[in-house]
């Protein structure tokens, strides 16, 4: 059973995530993770099947902060931004510790046209954990995409 | 006043000049699919390691023709249009699947996975009255079987009957550059999907284009995995059908790339965790990148340790649907697959360097929206010539080599 503080925390973090790349305050967005935290990006038809390719592999924060470097000094696109929409939180305690959530998302990318699509939906697979400063934060954070195509280019993490 | 046949609009004999209605009209697009891909072309279709029991099946497509690769009740591997012999309904709708039959949801007809017709629903009718008349044969309609052929395990399909054999098709280089790969059993580790707003050629023009990669990707430049001042040539088979660009990590040289001249480059620019670029040699000849275009839509990479297939599905003049297999081999040791799909980071539509080729395409097709008949695109580098250059890659030699092939079979001249 999860307390109401603790479920008030998680939904926190979670929000947080949301601020941090859809205000695009995108040098943040590691400090959401653990030092040594993993973020992975992959579609339902790799994680079905079982194959481990994935569309983005951070294992730790400078990857993740490599990832904010590309985008802003390396890689070349379109400006764009993202809205998320999270929806249907759940959350079980681990027996050694922890958190593992559940959540949807939906991504509208808004380029700066000011063209909309629904760029990606899925769900977020999260094992959060109590950090050394007691701040909760992902120890892992798996994005997992319903649709197999990507439109285009994915450069800002989902 | 009449409309300019399309076979008048090259402005030269020489494919230094590609006029950029070849991207944008109609009724090109519905030329190529007659005279391309269901031309005397070999298609890449799948691995045969992703159909590898009795039973396996995928579906894919030549140009628009939906296409199923499947394994018969006897291992043999056969390949069929997707269309029912009845109304012409996709049989099989899954990406990939196992099934002792294709069974049309329409109004049922069944098939075996060589194509033979097994069943039709009320073939004899209701007590007698209805069904089929007497004279109906089942084996005169079985799914339509194409031309299928495998060279090292890669499964090529034809629509023609009149197409070379695809050893001669491919070029000895060619031939050998995928032995040089497929060298051993390979699995595969995952796809991407990606869909892009440009022509199907504009992709595989950019897959060919040494000049640009190394400029557009600043990933490579900064980070020395490719320059154009490495060693590396341009290969060229079937009188430029075929190509494949390659580069040799060890050899880069300092010089050349001016930060002040290219943004390609960038001095101040570092990883914070520079283990993504840890890589291992894997092949005794040292290239570390090697990327083959088959024409007209297979790609073949290799960057560093990352390999892969890559296909391009046109789906109208403006947009294209590209298909990457992923894969290692079986016997990769933990480290090894680790690399790979570590390295995954710099490959699909989300990597540090292919990412920029998911929209370059866009930008041209925008850029010549609205085109005048006559302008057209520049290819002078290195000349005008189609021929392998082994000392240089500041060549676009490759890329009028796709055009070569193109004009060949689309019979388009400058007269």
């Amino acid at each position: 059973m999860i307390d109401s503080e603790t479920h008030r925390r998680i939904q926190h973090l979670h929000n947080r995530y949301v601020r941090v790349i859809d205000d695009d305050q995108l040098e943040q967005w590691p400090q959401l993770f653990t030092a040594g935290g993993n973020y992975q990006v992959t579609t339902r038809e790799n994680h079905e099947r079982g194959f481990p390719l994935a569309l983005m592999s951070c294992k730790g924060r400078g990857m993740m902060l490599d990832r904010i470097t590309g985008l802003r000094k390396i890689n070349v696109y379109e400006p764009h931004r993202y809205s998320h929409q999270i929806s249907a939180l759940e959350i079980s305690a681990q027996p050694a510790g922890g958190f593992r959530c559940i959540s949807n998302f939906l991504v509208v990318r808004i380029m700066h046209t000011g063209a909309s699509m629904l760029f990606a939906s899925g769900i977020y697979l999260d094992v959060v954990v109590q950090d050394e400063d007691g701040t909760l934060r992902f120890a892992e954070r798996t994005v997992i995409t319903d649709s197999r195509q990507t439109d285009t280019l994915l450069v800002i993490p989902l | 006043m009449s409309r300019e046949k399309p076979d008048q609009c090259w402005p030269g004999a020489d494919n230094t000049r590609i006029p950029y209605r070849l991207i944008h009209d109609d009724e090109i697009y519905r030329q190529e699919q007659r005279l391309i891909f269901q031309g005397p072309t070999w298609h890449y279709l799948a691995l045969a390691v992703e159909v590898p029991d009795p039973g396996s099946y995928l579906t894919t497509f030549i140009g628009e023709t939906p296409i199923i690769v499947s394994r018969d009740d006897k291992g043999e591997l056969h390949g069929l249009i997707n269309r029912c012999q009845h109304k012409g309904a996709l049989v099989a709708v899954e990406s990939c699947g196992r099934a002792s039959t294709l069974r049309c949801l329409y109004h049922g007809w069944s098939y075996h996975l060589n194509g033979d017709l097994r069943m039709v629903p009320f073939e004899k009718g209701i007590e007698g009255k209805g069904g089929m008349p007497a004279g109906f044969v089942k084996a005169e309609h079985g799914l339509t079987r194409i031309r299928l052929d495998v060279y090292q395990g890669l499964v090529f399909g034809s629509l023609s009957n009149d197409v070379e054999a695809l050893e001669t098709y491919l070029g000895p280089d060619m031939c050998a550059h995928i032995t040089r790969v497929f060298h051993k059993p390979v699995v595969v580790l995952g796809y991407y999907h990606q869909v892009m707003h440009s022509n199907w050629k504009l992709y595989m023009e950019n897959a060919r284009d040494s000049y640009h990669a190394t400029i557009l990707h600043a990933f490579y430049a900064t980070f020395k995995l490719n320059r154009l001042t490495m060693g590396g040539g341009l290969v060229v088979n079937h009188d430029g059908w075929n190509t494949m660009n390659y580069s040799i990590g060890a050899s880069v040289q300092d010089g050349h790339y001016d930060p002040q001249e290219l943004r390609a480059v960038m001095a101040d620019v570092g990883l914070a965790d520079p283990s993504l670029l840890n890589h291992r040699q894997e092949f005794a000849d040292g290239i570390t990148i090697a990327i083959q275009s088959i024409f007209p839509t297979c790609v073949h990479q290799q960057i560093y340790n990352t390999l892969a297939m890559r296909q391009v599905v046109p789906q109208g003049p403006d947009q294209a649907e590209l298909h990457w297999t992923f894969f290692g081999y079986a016997d990769d040791d933990a480290e090894l697959r680790q690399l790979r799909l570590q390295q995954a980071n710099l490959i699909g539509p989300a990597g540090y360097v292919s990412m920029e080729d998911g929209v370059i395409g866009e930008y041209v097709q925008r850029g010549t929206a609205g085109e005048s008949a006559g302008s057209s695109a520049l290819l002078q580098m290195g000349g005008s010539a189609i021929e392998t250059v082994k000392d240089s890659r500041a060549n676009e030699t490759t890329v009028r080599g796709f055009w070569q092939g193109y004009r060949t079979l689309m019979g388009q001249r400058s007269d």
